[in-house]
Parts: structure tokens; C-alpha cells; sequence
């Protein structure tokens, strides 16, 4: 097959290419991908990314159940979604390939690993007997390149001692070296890699790095591939950048609003995906003055986060739907309390344990509504990995300068997917000032002479509120400001308890209206793209961002009269938004659930709003948004 | 106190030291609120109430050092009635928020007010969890064997056979064994007292005050309106001698006014007759530091109507030093800004791999 020269080979430009990596959950999948899409973002392409992995850890292998995706897109032009149907499909199995044939475009490309359609192999992925797809000729619209990886990763490695099991498990470096060649990447980057992930594992060093430069020169070499591809760098803002995941931005806003407001963090969370990565990544900055607490349950991690706040601490927990419905009660309870406190809810598919790996936005009536009472909270949401950092450090602003628990929305799709980020430095974050309120030292306190004592000072009022409605936040520790909290109603400014009546509905009331103020603080509302009036809005929420801003930069493009505004503050709303929404002739909400915001929006602005709804565990594609504005348009 | 935040240092307004000049002969403090105490009249609770103001009074304590913090029952809404930090939580849940308070307060002298139903039933998960991390924190559980907030259903630790409200043909459950569980989740403290007996209960509150870690007091207290005279056998003066054994450290085991001892033999305690055949010395001799022990001592538990039961024990079980659960996470954030440094925001935001576009 190989070649002792060099084949003549061309070299074909591509302003953006998908490609799709998929394999058995064993096959190192998620990390080629991970490491390929590293290697582009530093040759200055925009990359967005979609990591997809089954629930089972390492489910049976050769099964469609067991298939793991890991879907990037690069470009010399911006990029806002992992891409709607790929280029490239990467499989390493028959049950890969079942899986995924669907996502490919019509003369896509397949790269398939040979060795993984033995019979067995076709058997376990469902195909019959001898109708290996391919040599059935079932590929014909494709290009198909068949390549025995594990035969040619077993010779790059025939000297080595290692035993056959390690050595299949560079497989996955064979490839990536392989599409390194492929898309005129050099090698550098994942070599660089490799020392560091095996710097103490210098046979393993080895063999990882023979298997690379095994597939990258196989690329060079073998006479199948004529074409090579060339992704130029896309005009990305000026400035220093790095990759940063949903739940590392989550993490990372939470630690420098933390800073910002010269607090420690504790964060009670009980493990639980797609939401754990956030108490992984926070367990290692301990230097920060975070503490983070693995709680017996869900209903332990808040309660605890709770307890830190009442002490002074920045308390926060997250979880994703099923350990939200636990936090329920405590979330009432923090209401009550008027503490500061984030609740961080990485949405997965619902109801009950439903789909955990998968994404959904089924959670925001949980969000809004779902508590015993009325207990408004507000609700944010984040809409890519970076804003996840950015919505992160508003709800810590929220929750310590308004004194209420917070509720932070995001998705298992941008808690996984990555982007190129253009971190901000330290100084340019804004100071978070908490409403703490001074000691009384010497109030009552027998133990100073009757001259020098506070004794007629007033009685503290721990609810007494300023012109925003907050209360202020005394910490157990202060003298003079003893006070007793709890989650029976309250009498107005005493906080002692009161079952009267009318100091029930004054409370009701005057706790709504202090987070209904929130909103006095947002910016102004404003469009993403489109038209201040006109046809269609589109108005969206979290994750969805990207294929809803592809899709309107689109229709725009096509010379529609179509707008698009990304709500990032589900509860209260911004007090821009009943306006805008009259501005066109018809709104569109496309959501990942039968319609939660779009209730709302009815609800709240007497506004006939239409829905585009999947509910799939899968986010849209910028096409499914384009047909559904299309769709209204023509009705 | 000049810093409220162990970690950051966060400096809390106005609560610098050195302020107040104390007298020698201070005025007592008076720790009582100026809230209404309102349990039923009778209720075992005021005793209770009592003995923590006087032993918080004794202690030299700052009020706006202490902190109470309990659940839902009728016990409570024991921290409305202190002039000092409370938070009357939610059912069960108690454990947790002291939990995360102390991590991040350790400084604090902290009060876990809590009942049966509370504890064991539905805050169980949390009360062992808080054992076994060995959080330092008073607990004090006031168990009635009844549900009184709720007007009179059978608790986790009524007794087989209970007919209540809402058993009317008995309660089907096997009870707890409460200190038997505390044993059972590496409690470093476990020690029972009961509310008729004052001086008892003001020294063993004294004792778990001044242990590191979890301590657990299980306080019987009797519930006049839902199960009058649960423990009358324990507290009435005719019948507490017989079926009540005070433990002392370093004193033997004897009850029913010496005529009676308790003694181990064939690794079974046996109750002896003081007199002509034994000795107060071939009794048992308490060891509050003897781990297994300990574990018999929490096992005699038996039914006193039960004949040749053994006595009930009062006093400090068991005690043992194991480090807090705070302090390690303290020492791991300390010891992580010694390796690391203090947390530098610019670097943690530039994270390890970065490029420039130009």
C-alpha cells in the first residue's frame, strides 16, 4: 500500500470544514477530537465543538449503544455552531458508522478503520451476514477511504515490548496523525501533547508518538489520498486566546466574582452529569479560598451552601434536573432567608432520570416556578461556553448586591462543547460589593461599664430594606447584631415570626418586588442581528444561540426581514423586551422542549408567540431554525 | 475576633477587637431573647432552655459568638428563644447547613437543636453524614418518642406497638436505637441525659461543649400532651434507682443505690447483687475512652418493663479525638495557597495553553 516517494498531492482550500470522530466509548474518541480541535484553534481557526458520548461508561463494545461522537467545526470564517451535517466522518467501527451515516453530507467523506468491520463487528452494529457496507457498494454516493488502522498501528509499533492491548490503544494517535496530514496541520501541537500527557510514561511517549507520525506519513505516502485540505486562519479579534468549555466558563466566573467580591467560595454539590466537571474544576483551586463539599445528597449540597452563606461565605451548588427537584425546599428556604446563593442547573434531557448525557431546556418552568409558595428567584441563562463564564460572575453580582438565591441555567450541549476564548484580565472584571452592614460593639453587653454601653440603641432590624428592597446580610460574629432567621413568614423589619395576615401579604409582596427590581440593573435590551422592526423575531434562550444566529445571519443574507434577540434573563425579563416583540409581525421561539418560554412570553406580554420545538436530546441545526422561520413566513 | 473569613481574611465591617473594655467582675449575660417562649405548659423543653441559658451564662461566652441552628419540630424553635445567632431551618436538613457553616466558621461555637422525628427520620441521611465527618457541633437531640408538632404520630424511636394518632392498632416499626446508631457512624461523642434532672444535663451539656468534633447528647424529654410519662420510669423517684445506671468515668458501674453492679463476663455484661458475693470493685469500671465498650454501653437498651432488664445509662458514653472535618478542609486550603499561592485570578483565567491572533 505505502510507497517509498511521495504521491503528487494537491491542495484544496475550504473556508469551513465539520468533521465527525466516532468509535466505540473505549476508543480514545473524545480525545483525538479534543486534541485535533486544539491544534486548529491554535493555527487561528474559529472552532465550536459537540462532544457526544452514550451514558454507560464503557458500554458493550461494538454496539450502537456504545458509539462515542465528538463533532468540531473549524474556519477561516466565524463559527457559531458545531456544524449541521458533516464533511468528514471519522468511524472506527460498524456501529460508528450506522450511527453517524445520517450526519454526513451527500459526497462527504468517511475514513473508516477496516479492522472494525469484521464479522463480528457487523453483527454486533446490526448488519447482516457478508453485507459489509463497505464493499457493497451502499457507500457509492461517498467518498470512502478504507484504512486498516489497527494493522498499520500494530507494525509502526512490531520493535516495542509493550503488549498488544496498549499497543491498540494508540490507535487513536494513528488517526489523529492521519488527519494532522489531512487538513496541512503539522504535528508539533500533538506532539507537544503527548510529552506532557506522558511525561512519566516515557514507553508509552513512545509508542503514542509512533503511531502519529505512523498515520500522518501514511497520509504523505499512500497513494488513496490525492487531496489534502487547508482551513486558513479566520479574522478572529486581536488578543490572546485559550479553549474554554461551558463548565469551566461556570466554574471560572463563579471563582473570579468570588474574588471580585473578596469572598470565600464553598460549593456543595453532590455528583451528578452533566453538572459534576463544575465541582472537578473547582476542587482544584483550593488557593483561591474555595472550599468544595461532596455532600451526602443533593438536598446536603444546598443546605450546606446555605449554611456557608449564613457564615459569610459566597454559598453556591449546582446540579442538573433531577437533583434540582431534591434542592426544591432549600431554594424556598434561601428565599425566605434572603441569603445570596447561586443554584447552577446544567439542563440535561427530562423528565425523571431521562436522557443524562443528552441536552434539553426543559428546566426553566422548574426554574421560574418550581417552588412551594410564591417564591420568586431569578432565573438567568447562558448561551455559549464563553457566556457560561460571563452569566456565571452576573449571578454571583445578583445574588450578593440584591441578597436572594439565583438560579443559573445552562445545557449538557455548551457545558461539553468548546470555543476559542478572548479571556478578560482581572482588572477589567467589575468590583462585587456585598451588603454587609457594620458591627454594634458594646449593644447591651453587661460586660462594659453602664457609661460606655449601648444600651439604648434600637433593636436591630435584619429586614429592615433599602431603597432596592434588599436587606442587609449580618454575619453570626458581629456584635450587636444577634438575630434570628428562619423559614416561617416573617414579621416586616423584626424578622421575629408573624402569622398575621396582613404582614403575610406585605411580605409576599415586598419580596416579589425586590427581585422584580432586579431588572432595573440589566442593560438596555438589544437585537443580535436583524431589523429593529419587521416579518419575524426570533427570540431564543440559552444554548440554542448559535444555530439561531447562523440561521438569521442566513435569512438576512437572503433578504429577510428577520431579526434575532438571545434572552439572557428568563425572570424577571428585561423590561426591553414587551416593546421589541411588537415590533414585528410575528415572533418565533425555538426551543429545546414543548414551549416553556414561549408560555411566558404569552403570559407575561399578551403576545402570540409561535414555537419551533425539538425535543430530542440534540440541538438544532441552523437549518431546522432557517425551514422554521420560512415556515411562519409563508403561514 | 478580627477576621470573620478564615480563608480570605475577609475583614467584617466593624467587627474589629479591642473595642469593648471588659470588667473583671462582669455582669452576668443575660443569653434570653425577648421573644415569647410558646411551647405547651409542662413541655420538657423549658428545662431544657434552662439549662443551655445558665451553661452559655457560666461559660464566658460572647452572645454574637454563639449560633443555634436547628430543624422543624417542636424543639426547634429553641433558637428564637436565645439572644444570639439562630437559624430555624428546614425538616431534617439541620446537619447540612451547620455543615457548611462551620466550614467556613469555624471559629463559631455552634448548637445543633434537633428531635427524634428530625434526626432519624427525615434528616437520617444528614445526621450521619455529620457523625462520621465528625463536624464540631453541639447536638442536642430531645427525643420524646412522639411527633408533637404534627399532633401526635409514632416517631422513629416509639416503641413496637405504640398506639398514636396514627397507628390506632399499634406502630408496625422497630424502632432506633439512637445512641446505638450515633456508635454505629463513628460518633466522637455520645453520651444521654433527660430533662428531669437538671444538674445532670447542665454537665453533660458542659462536657459536649467542651468536645472537638460532634457531639451528641440524646435528651429524653417528655412530651406532656401527645406521650405524657414516656420516660417516668427513668426520671419518677421510685422507680429511677432501679432502672437507671449513671456512668462516670473512672467509676464503677453501680445503680439502685450500690445495692446493684454491672460486671462483664464471657464478654456478655451481667448485673450482679452487691453484697456478700461481689463488690463494688468486680463491677464494670466506666471507661469513656474504651471504644468497644462503648458499644455494649449503647446496646443496653432493653424495655425496663422487661424482666432482669439492665438499667438504662445516663452520662458521657464515649469520647474520642479525631480531627474535625473543617479543620481538614482548612489545613487542604491552606496548604494549597502554601504549594500554589494565593490565587492569582489573571493566571487562573489565562488557564494553562494559550495562543495569540495578531
Amino acid at each position: 500500500m505505502s510507497q517509498p516517494t511521495p504521491a503528487v498531492k494537491t491542495v484544496e482550500q475550504r473556508d469551513q470544514v465539520v468533521i465527525l470522530f466516532a468509535g466505540d466509548s473505549g476508543d480514545g474518541i473524545q480525545l483525538t477530537g479534543s486534541q485535533f480541535t486544539d491544534t486548529n484553534a491554535l493555527f487561528g481557526n474559529d472552532v465550536s465543538t459537540f462532544p457526544n458520548f452514550p451514558a454507560e461508561i464503557r458500554a458493550p463494545q461494538g454496539t450502537l449503544a456504545g458509539v462515542s461522537g465528538y463533532q468540531l467545526h473549524f474556519g477561516s470564517v466565524e463559527i457559531f455552531t458545531p456544524g449541521d451535517q458533516c464533511d468528514v466522518l471519522v468511524v472506527m467501527n460498524a456501529a460508528a458508522l450506522k450511527a453517524n451515516i445520517g450526519k454526513l453530507k451527500q459526497g462527504g467523506t468517511i475514513i473508516a478503520n477496516s479492522d472494525g468491520f469484521d464479522p463480528k463487528n457487523l453483527r454486533l452494529a446490526g448488519y447482516a451476514a457478508g453485507d459489509d457496507p463497505l464493499a457493497n457498494g451502499s457507500l457509492v454516493n461517498y467518498v470512502l477511504h478504507s484504512v486498516d488502522v489497527t494493522k498499520m498501528t500494530r507494525a509502526a509499533l512490531e520493535e516495542l515490548t509493550l503488549g498488544m492491548k496498549e499497543k491498540d490503544r494508540c490507535k487513536n494517535m494513528f488517526v489523529l496523525g492521519f488527519i494532522n496530514w489531512m487538513f496541512n496541520r503539522g504535528m508539533a501541537n500533538s506532539e507537544r501533547f503527548l510529552h506532557q500527557k506522558f511525561a512519566k510514561k516515557p514507553e508509552l511517549l513512545d509508542a503514542n508518538l509512533r503511531a502519529l507520525k505512523a498515520g500522518f506519513h501514511y497520509g504523505d505516502t499512500s497513494e488513496t489520498f490525492t487531496t489534502r485540505f487547508d482551513v486558513k486562519p479566520a479574522p478572529m479579534p486581536k488578543g490572546t486566546y485559550r479553549s474554554i468549555t461551558g463548565n469551566q466558563g461556570t466554574a471560572l466566573g463563579l471563582i473570579a466574582a468570588a474574588q471580585k467580591a473578596r469572598l470565600d467560595l464553598f460549593y456543595g454539590s453532590y455528583p451528578i452529569t452533566p453538572a459534576s466537571d463544575i465541582l472537578h474544576e473547582l476542587s482544584r483551586h483550593k488557593n483561591f479560598g474555595v472550599i468544595t463539599f461532596q455532600a451526602e445528597d443533593e438536598i446536603a449540597a444546598i443546605a450546606s451552601a446555605i449554611g456557608a452563606s449564613y457564615g459569610g461565605a459566597l454559598g453556591i451548588t449546582a446540579s442538573s434536573g433531577p437533583g434540582i427537584a431534591l434542592k426544591t425546599e432549600a431554594m424556598g428556604l434561601a428565599f425566605m432567608l434572603e441569603l445570596p446563593l447561586v443554584i447552577v442547573n446544567v439542563q440535561r434531557g427530562g423528565p425523571s432520570t431521562g436522557l443524562p448525557t443528552k441536552t434539553e431546556q426543559a428546566d426553566l418552568w422548574q426554574a421560574v416556578h418550581g417552588r412551594n409558595g410564591e417564591a420568586p428567584i431569578p432565573v438567568i441563562a447562558a448561551s455559549t461556553p464563553i457566556d457560561c463564564f460571563d452569566m456565571a460572575f452576573e449571578a454571583v453580582q445578583i445574588a450578593l448586591e440584591h441578597m436572594t438565591p439565583v438560579m443559573l441555567l445552562t445545557d449538557g450541549y455548551i457545558a461539553n462543547g468548546a470555543e476559542p476564548w478572548r479571556f478578560p484580565q482581572a482588572k477589567e472584571l467589575p468590583e462585587i460589593k456585598p451588603n454587609f452592614i457594620p458591627a454594634r460593639e458594646g449593644v447591651g453587653d453587661p460586660a462594659i461599664p453602664a457609661q460606655g454601653r449601648n444600651d439604648n440603641a434600637e433593636a436591630f432590624l435584619p429586614y429592615l430594606r433599602d431603597e432596592r428592597g434588599v436587606r442587609p446580610w449580618a454575619l453570626p460574629g458581629q456584635a450587636g447584631l444577634q438575630h434570628r432567621i428562619g423559614g416561617i413568614e416573617k414579621q416586616d423589619k423584626t424578622g421575629n415570626i408573624s402569622y398575621d395576615p396582613a404582614n403575610h401579604e406585605l411580605m409576599v409582596r415586598l419580596r416579589a418586588e425586590k427581585v422584580a427590581r432586579i431588572a432595573d440593573r440589566y442593560k438596555p435590551i438589544r437585537l443580535d442581528s436583524g431589523p429593529a422592526e419587521g416579518d419575524v423575531l426570533i427570540v431564543g434562550w440559552g444554548s440554542t444561540y448559535g444555530a439561531i444566529r447562523t440561521a438569521a445571519l442566513q435569512l438576512q443574507a437572503e433578504g429577510r426581514s428577520v431579526a434575532h434577540v438571545h434572552i439572557r434573563h428568563m425572570f424577571p425579563f428585561n423590561k426591553g423586551l414587551g416593546p421589541l416583540l411588537k415590533q414585528y409581525r410575528k415572533v418565533l421561539v425555538p426551543e429545546m422542549n414543548s414551549g416553556q418560554l414561549r408560555q411566558l412570553l404569552r403570559a407575561e406580554f399578551l403576545c402570540d408567540a409561535q414555537g419551533l420545538n425539538k425535543i430530542q436530546g440534540m440541538p438544532f441545526t441552523s437549518e431546522e431554525i432557517r425551514a422554521g422561520v420560512l415556515n411562519l413566513l409563508q403561514a | 475576633m478580627s477576621t470573620v473569613n478564615g480563608l480570605n481574611a475577609t475583614p467584617v465591617p466593624g467587627s474589629g477587637s479591642g473595642v469593648t473594655a471588659r470588667s473583671d467582675k462582669a455582669e452576668k449575660i443575660d443569653f434570653s431573647s425577648d421573644q415569647e417562649v410558646r411551647w405547651c405548659p409542662g413541655c420538657g423543653d423549658y428545662s431544657i432552655l434552662k439549662q443551655v441559658q445558665t451553661l452559655l451564662e457560666q461559660s464566658g461566652k460572647k452572645k454574637e459568638e454563639v449560633v443555634f441552628i436547628s430543624g422543624i419540630g417542636c424543639s426547634s424553635r429553641f433558637p428564637y428563644y436565645l439572644d444570639t445567632y439562630g437559624l430555624h431551618g428546614i425538616h431534617g436538613r439541620a446537619p447540612a447547613i451547620v455543615s457548611g457553616l462551620r466550614s467556613v466558621r469555624p471559629e463559631l461555637s455552634v448548637w445543633m437543636i434537633t428531635g427524634d422525628g428530625d434526626a432519624l427520620s427525615i434528616g437520617g441521611n444528614h445526621i450521619i453524614h455529620l457523625l462520621r465527618r465528625n463536624v464540631d457541633v453541639n447536638v442536642l437531640l430531645f427525643n420524646n418518642e412522639i411527633y408533637g408538632l404534627t399532633k401526635g404520630q409514632y416517631s422513629p424511636t416509639s416503641p413496637e406497638g405504640a398506639v398514636t394518632r396514627s397507628t390506632p392498632m399499634g406502630s408496625t416499626d422497630h424502632p432506633f436505637n439512637p445512641l446505638a446508631l450515633v456508635k454505629g457512624a463513628d460518633g466522637t461523642f455520645i453520651a444521654r441525659s433527660m430533662d428531669r434532672d437538671p444538674k445532670h444535663l447542665r454537665e453533660v451539656l458542659a462536657r459536649a461543649d467542651a468536645h472537638r468534633g460532634t457531639s451528641l447528647v440524646e435528651i429524653y424529654q417528655n412530651c406532656n400532651v401527645f406521650n405524657d410519662g414516656a420516660f417516668e420510669v427513668f426520671t419518677e423517684k421510685a422507680s429511677k434507682p432501679a432502672n437507671t445506671l449513671f456512668v462516670e468515668h473512672g467509676k464503677p458501674l453501680v445503680f439502685a443505690g450500690g445495692t446493684k453492679g454491672i460486671c462483664i463476663k464471657d464478654m456478655k455484661p451481667r448485673v450482679i447483687d452487691i453484697g456478700p458475693d461481689f463488690s463494688p470493685n468486680d463491677c464494670w469500671v466506666h471507661d469513656e475512652r474504651d471504644n468497644f465498650k462503648a458499644s455494649i454501653l449503647v446496646r443496653l437498651f432493653e424495655d425496663p418493663q422487661h424482666e432482669g432488664a439492665f438499667p438504662r445509662p445516663f452520662g458521657v458514653f464515649y469520647v474520642a479525638d479525631r480531627p474535625t472535618h473543617e479543620e481538614k478542609l482548612q489545613a487542604q486550603v491552606r496548604r494549597a495557597k502554601e504549594v500554589k499561592g494565593a490565587g492569582d485570578l489573571d493566571a487562573l483565567l489565562k488557564g494553562g495553553h494559550t495562543w495569540v491572533i495578531s
